[in-house]
């Protein structure tokens, strides 16, 4: 039997989970496990920062699907990692972050980097541990990644004190895992399928809503399966861009708050919702009692919490998707639903998604529709959080899931560029485009010196419009136009109720992103008008290194529909003046 | 209303704050709370009572389950069910009034467990009502000090599961 350091015994372990990459940064608290890490085979990516190390697994794992590992030392390290965690826990992804911790001696006396990291952590992680003797450190990482990987899957957290990391023990890798308190259920109830069946075959005007318990389950098949057997137009959530094709007639596009104006229609109007790995968040169901008041509702998901949370659901399965919806295909009627789809069609012809295409100003959503042509849905999006966000999502036409990567529940700015980078170490071969804002992208910019440092090449698209578009936008259409804060461009000297932006007069907008970017010798762009989008764009995609594009973006541009808080899905704006 | 939830969970640190953060996250107050080894030393039971709408409560007693390290939850609301606590009551006596107070004591099948000049401390176990009612009686001649349990409760009979 091999005697090995706790800090050898968990490299091994990590090795023995087939993990190929690690992102994160050294500390004090945790230099043995960094010393074990030197000269293995583990893969060791270095962040600027812990948040960018946590975003980067995070994207990592949305975009191949294995879990994303992070290290960090004790103290600031592990709070800095909080946010990511945050992200993967609201957004269901597999990750097992590592944390130093003071010794076990002298934890509670208030230690230099010490902070309480179980306690921080427990409720944005799917379940945490403590490590406090030696022996119990491959059992424990085995049943992190149990844990992180199954059920509905989240963020795990293991706080390695440095004395752990230090004592001796034998190591063997436990083959098998078997908690007696965590017992998933994949099947779905037999009856329940079979009632579910029944309903859709019964409706008339069904609709499939599907999530990312879709994507991580790997049902997009029996997805498109079943709404091609029963004719069933199928709308997806912010986190299931892609897993439904597009270029079908039964794509009703993303739903809620900025979704098309056919799918909030076509919810509304519905008789039989099925949802499927999706939780009913409140940016998707607008005002909860208005909610597809005249449906019954199947709810299939693997978490028996996310069942009736929100809405009380008529037929709950608890269960894998791909699972249940494998058993249900069988029950299920062909159909056609000529009738259905021509008002869903006549919905779509009605409001499709759109914009001033014609005038010479540069909207966001042209550079995002450029990027999906050129790139024909093929790339991997990873994309921050605000208006740039929601343009990509109702623009960028995915070819198929996990080429999407956003932070959805929690709706972090800087997870994007990091995450982006996470997905670039998961796929080298594929291209990756993150798409920002340039409120978001101040927020984890650092990074650029791992992508720098490590020769990928990621493309950096900035929509920006020189606010935090989003707050500026609710600010304008809520708020009387008073622009408390939402512009970046503001300086001292600045008119005290500026509420609209005057090129003219404008400060110079800071940084220069392309300055910046030729700091770390990598070339910028700046593009301020319509006619160099597409020459830029092309120039970005040839170039086999990374690229960052500052584009000037219309600046008050906002995002429609739209479906204010508060409101059903009935009241859509589809303008600004209704 | 009142509701009672019965918890079987892993004997291991930490299990109690990832149940109470459950609850202090959304608002609760958690009313009476007990804890302790069952005849698995690995295992430990708490009964929680607390007040709530039974929709939420629902919610809490799955989001319960979901935690990693818990076995089973019961909601014993409306489950025929065993329910003791245990309260000890120093009572303020003078020479006066010892003999009634004995008397309560006798009625209400409390134990005397101390007795000095000028107080006595009875032991007195029961469900929360008749614990209530024992305070309510003694209460005129003055409590200096009460130290009551959580409530430990069980269901009767076969009736081991709950709804």
């Amino acid at each position: 039997m091999q005697q090995k350091t706790g800090a050898q015994i968990l490299v091994e372990s990590l090795l023995k989970e087939n993990v190929k990459i690690v992102f994160g940064l050294p500390g004090g608290q945790a230099l043995p496990i960094f010393d074990a890490i030197h000269g293995s085979k583990l893969n060791f990516i270095l962040t600027r920062h812990e948040q960018g190390a946590a975003h980067m697994a995070d994207g990592y794992a949305r975009s191949t699907g294995n879990p994303g590992v992070c290290i960090v030392t004790s103290g600031p390290g592990a709070t800095n990692i909080v946010t990511g965690l945050g992200v993967a826990y609201m957004d269901s992804v597999p990750m097992v972050a590592i944390t130093g911790q003071v010794a076990t001696n002298v934890i509670g006396q208030d230690a230099f980097q010490e902070a309480d990291t179980t306690g921080i952590t427990r409720p944005v992680t799917k379940h945490n541990f403590l490590v406090k003797d030696v022996k119990c450190l491959a059992m424990t990482i085995k049943e992190a990644f149990y844990i992180a990987t199954t059920g509905r899957p989240g963020p795990v957290l293991v706080d390695i004190p440095i004395d752990i990391q230090r004592e001796v023990c034998e190591f063997t890798y436990p083959n098998k895992v078997e908690i007696r308190s965590y017992k998933p259920t994949y099947e779905g109830h037999h009856g329940q399928i079979k009632k579910t069946a029944e309903i859709i075959n019964s409706s008339q005007r069904p609709v499939l809503y599907i999530g990312t318990g879709v994507v991580v389950s790997g049902a997009e098949r029996e997805i498109v399966e079943i709404s091609q057997k029963a004719d069933i137009p199928v709308t997806n959530t912010l986190l299931a861009v892609g897993a439904y094709p597009y270029d079908t007639n039964l794509s009703l596009g993303m739903l809620g708050m900025h979704g098309t104006y056919c799918a909030n229609k076509a919810i509304q109007a519905a008789d039989v919702i099925i949802a499927v790995g999706a939780r009913f968040d409140d940016r998707c169901t607008g005002k909860v009692c208005d909610f597809a008041k005249k449906a019954k509702i199947v709810h299939v998901d693997i978490d028996p919490t996310a069942i009736s949370k929100v809405i009380c659901v008529d037929i709950p399965v608890v269960g894998d998707a791909k699972t249940v919806l494998r058993a249900m295909l069988s029950l299920i009627d062909k159909k056609k639903r000529g009738e259905w789809l021509k008002t869903i069609d006549e919905w779509k012809a009605e409001h499709p998604l759109s914009y001033d295409r014609n005038d010479n100003e540069l909207h966001p959503q042209y550079v995002v529709e450029k990027i999906s042509e050129l790139v024909q849905g093929e790339a991997i999006i990873s994309t921050d959080v605000g208006q740039h966000q929601m343009w990509s999502a109702q623009y960028y036409k995915a070819r198929h899931s996990r080429l999407f990567l956003t932070s959805g529940g929690l709706g972090a700015m800087g997870f994007g560029f990091p995450a982006g980078i996470g997905a670039k170490f998961g796929y080298p071969d594929k291209e990756v485009i993150v798409i920002t804002g340039d409120g978001s992208f101040q927020m984890s910019m650092q990074e650029m010196a791992v992508v720098v440092s490590n020769d990928i090449n990621i493309k950096v698209v900035i929509l920006n419009n020189q606010y935090l578009g989003n707050v500026r936008q609710w600010q304008e259409m809520f708020y009387n136009k008073r622009y408390s804060h939402s512009c970046l461009a503001r300086r001292k000297g600045c008119l005290e109720w500026c509420n609209s932006p005057d090129r003219g007069k404008c400060p110079v907008y800071i940084p220069d992103f392309v300055k910046w970017a030729e700091s770390y010798g990598v070339l910028g762009m700046r593009v301020t008008c319509k006619k160099d989008v597409e020459p830029a764009l092309k120039k970005m995609l040839e170039i086999k290194a990374p690229v960052v594009l500052d584009i000037r973006v219309e600046r008050e541009e906002n995002i429609f529909p739209m479906v204010p808080v508060g409101a059903s899905l009935d009241d859509m704006l589809i303008r600004m003046n209704g | 209303m009142r509701h009672m939830v019965s918890v079987l969970m892993e004997n291991k640190f930490g299990v109690l704050a990832r149940i109470s953060t459950l609850f202090a996250a959304r608002g609760f107050n958690i009313d009476s709370l007990s804890v302790s080894e069952t005849e698995d030393p690995a295992i430990s039971r708490m009964t929680i009572v607390v007040k709530s709408d039974g929709s939420i409560l629902e919610q809490v007693t799955k989001q319960l389950n979901k935690l990693v390290d818990i076995i089973k939850v019961n909601d014993f609301t409306d489950c025929a069910t065993i329910e003791r606590g245990l309260a000890l009551i120093k009572i303020n006596m003078t020479k006066s009034c010892r003999d009634e107070i004995i008397g309560l004591i006798g009625m209400f099948r409390a134990r005397i467990v101390d007795i000095s000049q000028d107080s006595i401390v009875t032991e007195i176990t029961g469900d929360e009502n008749k614990i209530d009612a024992f305070m309510k009686v003694v209460m005129p001649y003055g409590i200096k000090e009460t130290n009551r349990t959580g409530i430990v409760a069980l269901t009767r009979g076969n009736t081991n599961k709950a709804k």
